[in-house]
């Protein structure tokens, strides 16, 4: 089935999340060097909940997408939800296969998240 | 001429489908397919021969031994070589890490310059700045504009007395620029400086002759042309030979070693250690003599009448970048980008199709970085493709463009 379903595409033609967060309280980043693909993600957290998150990003359709259904999927969460979110929840939000090869693209933000101390 | 379609009969992975479509293959700069003459000739070699090399004494051994060798001496006589100038190994990254550990690791000194050029695979890039980290000798580049090096900037830079080795492709694996390595070479010698020629792209594709280009060493795999997997060649001059350390030693290599002695045999012998991939190289043999029976210079010929093709057909879609638009002294190998679509979204789209391309940096990371770009999509033809398969391209490139337009 192709990864490239009608709400993958809509994600990335239209996302709900990208841009820039201009009060926030964490920032966090990650790189794929084997692709150049980067993102930067800013979450406001208040009372240990996501408030509002953000990201910012050049990459291809599938990275791009999965950050913002990414994004969609926490807001309302606790940072602790949010630091235990693997790439089995991830597959589960965007609904739809991903090919072994362009996994690393899917998971770009949440390695970003991951990264959270 | 090529009659292709007789050809393709003898590729049996052509058979199969990719979601169920008919499969056209555009990455055979990567690995090419193989004949099922080159098949056969690996199950013959572990159904009738299998066995050692070099060591038994027993007719199993012995004809093994003699395909083993005579591959050898069909790989030399390929390029014009001598067989004692043909070492095996697993690929060319692997012939370019012995030349460049195995020789110049004795011969490059800390204030000595290698020249690269800026369209160098990392393979040839890696092993360099590796061995440039211990000795500490400096790397140059040859710059790359209009898909091209130029031969007075070649000049100038031998001109200076530091520059000792110059270690180049013979045609990039992302532009298709064959190089002018005849003229290189020329000017090598008069600088004396040492070549190194990486043949991996350019020796599928065209006659090589090692003697004419005056290289000094000349690394290539055979799984781009036809070969099985996991053979790779490295042809070193005669004369450099006694100066290349067994690079991979052990058993095989040597005359006598007792606690304390080493004594290295005196031929080729001694820079192939342990057992060698013996079926594959054998069946590599097939892979020459089917180049062959073709011609070099078909080969060639087709090439170009493909390559003029795709481009004449690619400059017809809107918001394409090619980035090496030359038909001449280029191989069919072609890199591009759509606009505002990630390359990587291309290729996955094209799949959905059954066409196989690659997107990436395809290991040339200078030169996409001098591009500009994270990477590209490339397309690379070989003898099996056909006008049709480059149409097949053409419209799934389209079809990427309307995913996204809609």
């Amino acid at each position: 089935m192709s990864m490239y379903r009608q709400n993958i595409l809509e994600h990335c033609k239209n996302p709900n999340n990208f841009g820039n967060l201009f009060s926030y309280n964490i920032k966090t980043h990650s790189h794929n060097p084997s692709c150049g693909d980067e993102i930067e993600i800013k979450l406001k957290v208040e009372k240990n909940k996501i408030k509002d998150a953000k990201f910012q990003a050049k990459g291809c359709a599938i990275s791009l997408a999965s950050a913002d259904i990414l994004l969609d999927n926490i807001k309302d969460k606790s940072l602790n939800e949010i630091k235990k979110l693997n790439e089995k929840d991830l597959l589960r939000f965007l609904e739809v296969e991903i090919n072994p090869a362009r996994m690393s693209c899917a998971l770009l933000a949440l390695n970003a998240l991951r990264k959270i101390k | 001429m090529i009659n292709v379609n007789k050809l393709k009969e003898d590729f049996p992975i052509f058979n199969r489908k990719i979601n169920n479509k008919e499969m056209i293959y555009l990455d055979s700069a990567a690995t090419s397919m193989r004949p099922k003459q080159v098949i056969n000739k690996i199950k013959e070699f572990y159904e009738k021969y299998n066995s050692n090399i070099h060591r038994g004494l027993y007719t199993l051994s012995e004809e093994a031994t003699e395909l083993y060798e005579k591959t050898r001496e069909k790989v030399a006589n390929f390029i014009n070589a001598d067989k004692e100038e043909i070492i095996f190994t697993k690929n060319a990254t692997e012939s370019i890490n012995y030349a460049v550990f195995g020789y110049f690791s004795k011969i490059l000194k800390k204030n000595d310059v290698l020249l690269l050029t800026e369209m160098e695979h990392n393979s040839n890039v890696v092993p360099w700045k590796l061995l440039s980290k211990k000795i500490g000798f400096k790397i140059g580049y040859l710059s790359v504009n209009d898909s091209k090096i130029n031969l007075k900037e070649l000049q100038y830079k031998l001109k200076n007395k530091k520059v000792k080795v110059l270690s180049i492709t013979h045609a990039s694996n992302v532009l298709g620029t064959i190089n002018p390595i005849k003229e290189i070479s020329k000017l090598c010698k008069k600088y004396n400086v040492k070549l190194l020629v990486d043949g991996a792209q350019a020796i599928p594709h065209i006659k090589v002759d090692v003697k004419e280009l005056g290289c000094d060493f000349y690394a290539f795999s055979g799984h781009k042309m036809l070969g099985p997997l996991g053979v790779g060649i490295l042809y070193i001059k005669k004369d450099f030979s006694k100066d290349l350390t067994p690079f991979i030693s052990g058993g095989g290599t040597v005359l006598e070693v007792t606690k304390e002695t080493l004594k290295f045999k005196e031929d080729h012998e001694r820079f192939e250690g342990g057992t060698p991939n013996v079926a594959d190289v054998v069946a590599f043999s097939s892979a020459i003599d089917y180049l062959n029976k073709i011609g070099m210079n078909n080969i060639k010929r087709y090439d170009e009448e493909l390559t003029k093709y795709a481009l004449q057909k690619l400059n017809k879609i809107n918001d394409i970048k090619i980035y090496n638009n030359n038909f001449n002294n280029r191989l069919g190998v072609i890199a591009f980008n759509l606009k505002n679509i990630h390359a990587h979204d291309v290729a996955s789209i094209l799949d959905e199709d059954g066409i196989c391309v690659r997107a990436s940096h395809h290991c040339s990371m200078i030169l996409h970085k001098k591009l500009g770009i994270n990477g590209s999509v490339r397309a690379s033809f070989y003898i099996y493709n056909t006008k049709k398969d480059i149409d097949r391209l053409v419209n799934g490139l389209l079809k990427v463009q309307k995913v996204f337009r809609e």
